[in-house]
């Protein structure tokens, strides 16, 4: 099962060098989608069926709007940025990397949930407790619903000042009236 | 030209769309439903109900969409859902043990047990699907010939 | 090691944002980098031969406890990706109006014709 998931990961690595090293940008769309879908897969094998069925959503989601805009406008222009240079950010991103990889090395085995390390961790009792305590088998829905409700109150605003941004952004009329006046 | 200016994508397409859309939107509502018991909940279900949607932009173009569920009852939508979200977590406090955010009905035993958390699924799905659907339409329906 | 190669994606998108020379390839780069990121959470919460953390209707609670996956990455990992929907639609807006006010995806021409 491990190297199932290795595998899907590394395919995921490919589109992913794909998407961000080709010129066209019709190309880079397609291979993030691939990455995206992949990941779902990844998702099921990692028992999240919840976020499984989120991700395949969002990612058809954001497939759609990035290829609205791309289509119809010029794509074929240059992947590199010249006055960035391709040793300076292979540089950096492998100082970042080096960075990442000794964090890895207080990670516990891959295999061991993060709630087995520590004593006292909250996620032990929520799921002992969780299905009588609020009448939700799915203890997902209830961490996300009545333990960490505040959380998700948070979310919900994120995500209508993001949708009320990107309607304000693509406005005409206002500007329309401006000019008028 | 960009593809959305043309009406719609095909006679083949439009009619299997048109039996599609039903089950999807079913579906959709089932995840929101049956948030507590099954894999889903409010945010999968609102987000495959506005795929349902953007199955149908895709398919019958923006105009027949947009009469069919308008901005401005997408947009009610989202704030009735974000608005049942916030009112039913206020509820705790005031009816109560003045703790925000209680479950209520946890509990009770029985087939009343998980209401409080059906209701708050129902809001969040609501307000998911309508800020996605929201979101997509803006995106989508603005053509670059309206511009001056 | 599993955990190595999910660093990898996060930094191939972390490169994509550094060297890219269109505006939307930024977008798609950022896309990347969030879902690397939603992959690490969950890796980090997953336990081998695990099942998913939705309770059986006559199961024990301790044994629950014990055979089933971390849920508390799962719920964070699940608002995330949808407020990441969100975010990269107002990118793409961002996207659309640059391109119709400087007819161009570049970012060196756009420097260029912004004076």
């Amino acid at each position: 099962m491990t190297e199932v998931l290795a595998l899907l990961i590394l395919l995921s690595v490919v589109g992913a060098i794909v998407a961000v090293v080709t010129p066209n940008l019709l190309y880079s769309v397609i291979s993030v989608g691939v990455v995206g879908f992949l990941l779902a897969i990844a998702f099921l094998l990692l028992s999240a069926p919840d976020i499984a069925v989120v991700q395949i959503g969002v990612e058809s989601i954001c497939l759609v709007l990035l290829l609205r805009a791309t289509l119809g406008r010029e794509v074929d222009g240059g992947a590199q940025r010249p006055l960035v240079g391709v040793a300076f950010a292979v540089a950096l991103v492998a100082g970042i990397g080096l960075f990442g990889l000794q964090v890895f090395y207080e990670f516990p085995e891959f295999g061991i949930p993060a709630m087995e390390r520590f004593q006292d961790a909250a996620a032990a009792t929520y799921l002992a407790t969780g299905a009588e305590t609020t009448g939700a088998p799915n203890i997902v829905t209830a961490v996300l619903l009545d333990f960490r409700g505040w959380d998700t109150l948070g979310e919900g605003t994120v995500l209508f000042c993001a949708v009320l941004g990107a309607t304000a952004i693509m406005r005409r009329r206002a500007r329309r009236k401006d000019d008028a006046s | 030209m960009l593809p959305e200016s043309y009406p719609g994508m095909g006679t083949f397409l439009k009619t299997v769309i048109r039996w599609m859309k039903g089950p999807i939107l079913l579906f959709g509502i089932y995840i929101i439903l049956y948030g507590h018991v099954a894999p889903g909940g409010g945010f999968g279900g609102g987000v495959v109900i506005a795929s349902a949607f953007v199955l149908m932009t895709l398919a019958y173009g923006e105009p027949y969409t947009l009469e069919f569920f308008s901005r401005d009852q997408a947009l009610t939508l989202a704030c009735l859902g974000l608005l049942i979200f916030v009112g039913l977590a206020w509820a705790g406090t005031w009816a109560g043990s003045g703790v925000f955010f209680d479950n209520l009905t946890a509990g009770a035993g029985g087939h009343r047990d998980h209401l409080f958390l059906t209701a708050l699924e129902i809001g969040s799905g609501l307000f998911v699907s309508g800020a996605l659907f929201m979101g997509f339409s803006v995106l989508m329906g603005h053509h670059e010939e309206d511009e001056e | 090691m599993i955990y190595s190669l999910c660093l990898l994606l996060i930094l191939v998108g972390l490169y994509g944002v550094v060297s890219s020379g269109q505006t939307l390839r930024i977008v798609i780069s950022l896309a990347i980098v969030s879902h690397g990121i939603h992959l690490l959470l969950l890796l980090i919460g997953y336990r081998e031969g695990g099942k998913s953390p939705i309770q059986d209707a006559g199961e024990a609670a301790s044994s629950f406890a014990a055979a089933s996956v971390d849920p508390i990455p799962q719920a964070l990992v699940l608002t995330s990706i949808v407020i990441s929907l969100g975010v990269t639609a107002l990118m793409v807006a961002l996207c659309i109006r640059l391109y119709e006010r400087y007819g161009t995806f570049d970012v060196t021409e756009i420097r260029r014709l912004r004076g």
